[in-house]
């Protein structure tokens, strides 16, 4: 950047991104309303596919349905909100293909910045607001004492679900760079983590808790901090491991660097 | 009749070429498949009483289920037929001396059997091999296995025909993203996509299994393992037919309809 130019700070020129796809989605509000009813509706599916296994079985490996629920919600709003944010992410194979990452290569401007504000998917703010209902429904009856400790620790699991969620969607779009292609198999991670993960993951026995603790960290954001919360385990150090998704950020960072010195336009 | 067939041929021939898509699906299938059957196991252990089917008859409507999850969902759309309208291409199809219903039925049908036939065999084979409780065992009877392909063929076939459904009507909104989403999300848990269907309660299993979404998997993947079976599986038989009928009437009439009042987007 040449001296004396005055340029807008990342936070503003996101900002501005965003408002200019917010605007553009509204003069369509009746598509839009159509969508938000969408997502909201797709969710309460699991929702209620949930509460139909609990009143036939009661419980599942010791959890109770609000537990459970409690489980549910915050790994789908931290899901939701990696979403609404990350969507660029997830369009960039797309990106890739069609050579329009030269176009932000050649702005003087952060790429990662320029692809969290090409897409945000304001529609799915209607399932954070089922997963926020979930969530209070699953509080007003687990029986939980709440302590200043549990709310950070709610907290952190939400930051720490989300930032895992984003690095993943980093990671997915890093990988393009190499293939050009989307790799659906990432899928299993993203989808099939916000899908299978409404349940805590000590259900799904030691290999699959193993698999999420030690090469993705799921169970760290999802399943030891609930232990901790529900007062099965005592550990205290279960808190904090939510923070392991930021560590689990690194990779994902260096991925994306290494793709775009990596990258070769394809686009024409 | 032949033009119909070779669209059919068509998109058939071009469908068994994205063999890489494929592998992708298969290994997330594979996912997939494995947590749905650990999870409803767990639930088996918490309460072996309440469990409405043996652990072998969930195992084989899982991996049936993964396998020709592009066969019978009703989430999977051709974005092409979906975007028709919007995009303006429907101007070159309604200049072919062709039905767009029959010729969109044609494409759909063919897209669902190739993307099927691509993904099902190494899901098949493998689940056939995996141990007891996970794993696929052989159909109950010659009957049986009979049964399973001629309910699947009808499930393929209501799936396409409410699928249809949703593309005619983007001849009425323009943009189908909306109820295309509603469509699905609704049609995939009341297929029984997210839980089998004998795990919901009494009253609402009966009425479900009237609807044309459990002609659709909860069928075909329950003939197979001989938990439909008899007359009730008969019954389920005419279902499927009724609704097959029923659906594609409808959609012909609306698509009839439409064709009459259609404005052409784009330039």
């Amino acid at each position: 950047m040449k001296k004396g130019r005055k340029s807008v700070s990342p936070v503003r020129l996101y900002r501005h991104y965003i408002s200019i796809i917010v605007r553009s989605k509204m003069l369509d509000k009746k598509s839009f309303f159509l969508y938000s009813a969408g997502m909201f509706l797709t969710s309460f599916c699991v929702f209620l596919s949930i509460f139909f296994m609990f009143q036939r079985f009661h419980q599942v490996k010791g959890f109770t349905f609000r537990e459970v629920l409690l489980c549910y919600g915050i790994v789908l709003m931290g899901f939701t909100l990696a979403e609404i944010f990350g969507k660029g992410l997830e369009r960039f194979p797309r990106m890739v293909r069609a050579g329009e990452f030269d176009r932000i290569l050649l702005r003087p401007r952060g790429t990662i910045l320029q692809i969290l504000g090409s897409q945000f998917e304001l529609g799915r703010a209607s399932r954070c607001l089922h997963a926020l209902i979930v969530f209070l429904y699953g509080i007003s009856g687990s029986g939980l004492c709440w302590t200043w400790q549990k709310i950070l620790i709610v907290t952190g699991m939400l930051a720490g679900c989300c930032t895992l969620f984003c690095g993943l969607f980093l990671m997915y779009a890093a990988l393009s760079f190499f293939t050009l292609e989307g790799l659906e198999f990432m899928h299993i991670f993203t989808y099939g983590l916000n899908e299978h993960g409404a349940y805590p993951m000590g259900i799904y026995g030691k290999e699959v808790l193993w698999i999420t603790t030690f090469i993705i960290p799921f169970a760290p954001v999802q399943y030891y901090p609930l232990l901790y919360l529900l007062d099965r385990r005592q550990e205290a150090y279960l808190a904090f491991m939510p923070l392991l998704a930021f560590l689990f950020l690194i990779p994902c960072i260096l991925l994306w660097r290494l793709g775009v010195r990596h990258y070769q336009s394809s686009g024409s | 009749m032949g033009k119909y067939f070779s669209f059919f041929r068509l998109r058939l021939v071009t469908g068994l070429q994205y063999r890489t898509a494929a592998f992708g699906g298969i290994i997330t299938q594979f996912f997939w498949g494995f947590m749905r059957i650990i999870a409803l196991l767990a639930f088996y252990e918490s309460d072996p009483s309440a469990y409405p089917l043996t652990l072998e008859e969930t195992s084989a409507y899982i991996w049936l289920q993964q396998a020709f999850l592009v066969l019978l969902s009703a989430r999977i759309f051709d974005g092409e037929i979906l975007n028709a309208v919007k995009s303006g291409s429907i101007a070159y199809e309604l200049c072919r001396p062709v039905r767009i219903y029959d010729m969109w039925f044609a494409r759909e049908t063919a897209v669902r059997l190739s993307g099927a036939w691509l993904r099902c065999i190494p899901v098949l084979a493998v689940a056939l091999l995996l141990p007891n409780p996970f794993g696929l065992s052989a159909p109950a009877d010659p009957l049986c296995f009979l049964m399973f392909i001629l309910t699947l063929t009808l499930g393929l076939l209501v799936a396409v025909a409410y699928n249809m459904l949703i593309y005619v009507s983007g001849f009425y909104t323009v943009s189908t993203d909306g109820l295309k989403l509603l469509a699905a999300s609704v049609a995939d848990f009341l297929t029984g996509g997210l839980i089998p269907l004998p795990f919901f309660p009494g009253g609402v299993r009966q009425v479900l299994e009237l609807l044309p979404y459990a002609a659709m998997q909860n069928v075909p993947l329950r003939a197979y393992s001989g938990n439909l079976a008899g007359e009730e599986l008969l019954r389920a038989l005419l279902l499927q037919i009724f609704w097959f009928a029923a659906l594609t009437i409808a959609g012909k009439l609306l698509c009839d309809h439409a064709e009459k009042r259609i404005t052409v987007q784009g330039g």
